[in-house]
């Protein structure tokens, strides 16, 4: 039995639980319209109908079902909504306008991607001086290491508004946030990869009197191949929220962040599904393609 | 000797074991045929490939025969298992790390409800029996390799099966801690009368342990010869220097050669 | 310019000492290997101070560690509020609502194949998306008190926490499993006395991811609306008041609570999974 059948089934029980959901969590708004339309509806009065649970609502209204998937503002938008929505706002759209999708996530995936370089830049060079640095390494890494369990997506907004006042805008802020959360985890994964090599390989070095530059370029970097592309897929998805969360204070409303926060202060749960789902696909596809570069990096090398 | 000193405890007869695997079905056990009585001590020796563990692990219940009929105290050998007709000792001693020496050996006893009290008595007398007694309260990993052997058996001597199921338990240690609990697990037998099937790669130690040893070759997986030991039950360490015991371990070598003359 | 020369002096000293210390011969020993990055973090205090007072760097872009700590002690009460609205409500109900429900969902997936085949990738997929995305929706769903950014928390932990729980599981040899076979256990003895045993170091794994996501959860949520008390909330309007040393202030707190949060899971995790060789002593 292979995954194919099973990973459908759950996909498909999530869309139909998403189905499901829809008319209990729309129906009062839906309700509600209809009643001004000049439907009759069970309570006929908005006060009784507050008071009632989302279930007595739907069992008694029926004939209210359908509406409740045509909400101009569900509180949750049925999954072929959002669909709809995303097909008119990336591919309908031009792709310069301020309403298309394909614009913000460009805003956003640029930031990410040049944070990302960044962080996984700098990572991958702090590791390399912490290997081969005793005082480095005592120094710096319990820091690396403790910064960790410290919830650092919360300075995003001071360091957009810090730049800002000094007069840096745009991409920069936000791939400078970026970096910062790619950047520890690369290290911590790169500093245990270029440590990988046990004693054996490295005393094997030494016995063809190896300089230390040719123990990090033949054994060293090789050996923590798998574990730098282990932490990158970390980075980059670290990079993409790094992005998005450094949009929210910016104000501008660009960028997927941008999209999410202006749905919120307007109601717009279509808009901030959309939103949502370019993100996650972003994501997806960033891992997706470090995973195919892993892929061939260690069979090129090799190791799978 | 008790009444039932010469019943038939395990009876195999023309079993047949095939694995269905990717590229061609294996045949692991081919027409065996055996039957071992209560009180024996019966060694399987055999390059691997023999199918000497599967046939262990067919007595378990932990593999199902494709053919051919398996009593274990005259039931199935899967009811026997319910029943915990026996305990087994594995190649690697797989003690719970979480657990004490102890706790490991309560475990099977927790699972079959024995009470509390029944509980500490019984691991008090195997820890006992097998010379831990100081070494209750230690993790398995503060112990060595040949003392967590040992409380591997001693966690399969706690409950009341009469037979021991022993799949290479000291492959994994060196000669002399292999000689040293080769002797105690001689001595332990004396004192329980246990029925006692051991699986192991090594001549002498298949010689210096069995009352019986059941020589099998691969590919089929079979018995060639089974060989009566006339060696007597007590048996010092030195007795692997008589004449007697080096003429067993000959046959044994034969056996296992003729078992070789198809390659 | 005093104090900037005096920055760099304290810093290259520090270097050089460090360097002793690493390379000197007690270098392994305990009270070194804590001292080095003691000495580190303190002397960065230190010349963050030397370099913000000496170059007259502006409150609004960087204020000083000592007036940061000035505002911590001077706004106490203020933070304690915070830290209970966020991390308190929000963050830990979330937390173990989070991680419970993700337990038990592991147990009954477990026991399914089909599921476990199907649940498992998806899980996978999931912990990697940008869920901190999820913030507005659930914001607008349970209103701007801690019920939303509890249900952020638990959106976030969910995934993670089954997906290593799961993992481990199936964390048991085949040999195991055969011991238990041989006893004749059935299902439940097999998971209380094995399996769940077995699968402690991956259950504390998730647990410990979960610590930095309930926090970042639960703060980021406030990002979408709050009361006006929580860390997120002081965050976000201390920014827009350009009152630096208060959103400092606010991510020390933020910085002991999430360490001090970590630390208590590590610290329960040494004392149940003692047996796993990285515990070992």
């Amino acid at each position: 039995m292979g995954k194919g059948l099973p990973v459908l089934t759950v996909v498909a029980a999530m869309f139909a639980l998403w189905y499901a959901a829809v008319p209990f969590m729309n129906v009062k708004e839906t309700l509600t319209g209809l009643e001004r339309a000049g439907a009759v509806v069970t309570p006929d009065n908005p006060i009784e109908r507050r008071d009632l649970s989302s279930f007595g609502l739907v069992f008694g209204n029926s004939f209210a079902i359908p509406a409740t998937y045509a909400q101009d503002r569900p509180r949750l938008p049925a999954p072929h909504q959002v669909a709809q929505d995303l097909w008119e706002t990336t591919v309908l759209k031009n792709v310069s306008s301020k309403r298309s999708l394909v614009y913000h996530g460009w805003i956003t995936l640029s930031a990410t991607l040049l944070g990302f370089a960044i962080g996984t830049a700098a990572g991958i060079l702090l590791a390399v001086g912490i290997v081969h640095n005793r005082a480095m390494d005592m120094s710096v890494m319990p820091w690396a290491i403790a910064s960790q369990t410290i919830p650092i997506l919360a300075i995003a907004p001071m360091i957009i508004v810090v730049l800002n006042s000094i007069g840096i805008q745009g991409l920069i802020p936000k791939a400078i946030i970026s970096a910062y959360l790619s950047f520890f985890p690369v290290v911590v994964g790169m500093v245990k990869g270029l440590r990988a090599p046990d004693a054996m390989q490295l005393d094997l070095l030494k016995t063809y009197n190896a300089s230390q530059n040719q123990g990090f370029w033949k054994l060293r970097l090789p050996a923590s191949m798998p574990y730098l592309f282990a932490s990158l897929k970390i980075g980059v998805a670290a990079a993409l929220v790094g992005a998005i969360v450094a949009e929210l204070p910016a104000g501008g409303a660009r960028g997927l962040g941008g999209r999410m926060l202006t749905g919120s202060y307007y109601g717009q749960m279509v808009q901030i599904w959309s939103a949502l789902v370019l993100a996650a696909a972003l994501a997806a596809a960033l891992v997706l393609l470090i995973g195919i570069a892993q892929r061939l990096t260690l069979k090129r090398m090799g190791l799978s | 000797m008790a009444p039932n000193a010469n019943s038939i405890v395990i009876s195999a007869n023309a079993l047949d074991l095939t694995f269905q695997t990717a590229d061609a079905p294996v045949h692991a056990l081919k027409d065996v045929s055996l039957d071992i009585s209560q009180g024996d001590f019966v060694s399987f020796i055999g390059p691997s490939g023999c199918g000497k563990t599967t046939f262990l692990r067919c007595i378990a219940g932990l593999e199902t025969p494709t053919g051919g009929t398996l009593t274990v105290n005259g039931m199935t050998a899967d009811e026997a298992r319910r029943a915990r007709a026996y305990g087994y000792v594995f190649q690697a001693a797989g003690l719970y790390p979480w657990r004490t020496i102890a706790g490991n050996i309560k475990l099977p006893l927790e699972i079959m409800g024995y009470s509390r009290a029944e509980q500490n008595d019984r691991v008090a007398r195997v820890l006992d029996l097998v010379e831990l007694s100081d070494f209750g309260a230690k993790f398995p990993w503060q112990l060595s390799g040949g003392m967590q052997q040992r409380a591997s058996i001693a966690r399969a001597l706690a409950f009341d099966a009469d037979i021991l199921l022993m799949d290479e338990p000291f492959g994994a240690l060196d000669e002399i801690v292999r000689d040293h609990l080769n002797e105690q697990l001689l001595a332990l037998w004396a004192r329980t009368n246990k029925t006692i099937a051991f699986v192991t790669h090594s001549i002498p130690e298949a010689v210096y342990l069995s009352t019986k040893i059941v020589v099998m070759s691969p590919r089929p997986g079979r018995i060639t010869d089974v060989i009566e030991s006339p060696l007597p039950k007590e048996r010092p360490l030195d007795i692997r220097d008589s004449p007697e015991f080096i003429e067993i371990a000959h046959r044994v070598r034969e056996g296992l050669r003729a078992g070789h003359e198809d390659d | 310019m005093m104090l900037v020369v005096l920055a760099l002096l304290i810093w290259m000293s520090m270097w050089v000492l460090n360097v002793r210390l690493a390379t000197g011969e007690n270098a392994n020993t305990r009270t070194i290997g804590l001292s080095v990055p003691a000495i580190f973090g303190l002397t960065i205090l230190v010349v963050w101070e030397l370099l913000v007072r000496g170059l007259d760097v502006p409150l609004v872009i960087l204020p000083a560690p000592s007036h940061v700590l000035a505002t911590f002690f001077s706004e106490l009460p203020t933070l304690w509020l915070d830290l209970q609205q966020t991390f308190l409500k929000g963050a830990l109900s979330g937390y173990i609502i989070g991680c419970g429900a993700a337990f038990l969902t592991a147990i009954l997936v477990d026991r399914y194949d089909f599921l476990k085949r199907g649940l498992l990738p998806v899980g996978n997929f999931v912990a990697a998306l940008p869920i901190v995305g999820t913030a507005p929706i659930l914001v607008m769903w349970f209103g701007f008190d801690w019920q939303s950014k509890a249900a952020v928390v638990v959106v976030m932990v969910f995934f993670p926490m089954l997906v290593n729980t799961v993992a481990g599981l199936q964390e048991t040899t085949a040999m195991q499993r055969d011991l238990m076979r041989t006893y004749g256990a059935g299902y439940w003895p097999s998971l209380t006395k094995l399996r769940l045993p077995a699968a402690m170091p991956f259950i504390f794994n998730g647990l410990k991811i979960s610590t930095t996501l309930a926090l970042i959860g639960a703060i980021v949520a406030e990002f979408f609306g709050s009361p006006t008390m929580g860390m997120g909330f002081r965050i976000s309007t201390s920014v827009g008041q350009l009152a630096l040393d208060m959103v400092w202030a606010e991510i020390v707190v933020a910085a002991l609570a999430g360490s001090a949060f970590y630390g208590v899971v590590a610290l329960v995790e040494k004392s149940v999974t003692f047996w796993h060789p990285s515990q070992r002593k």
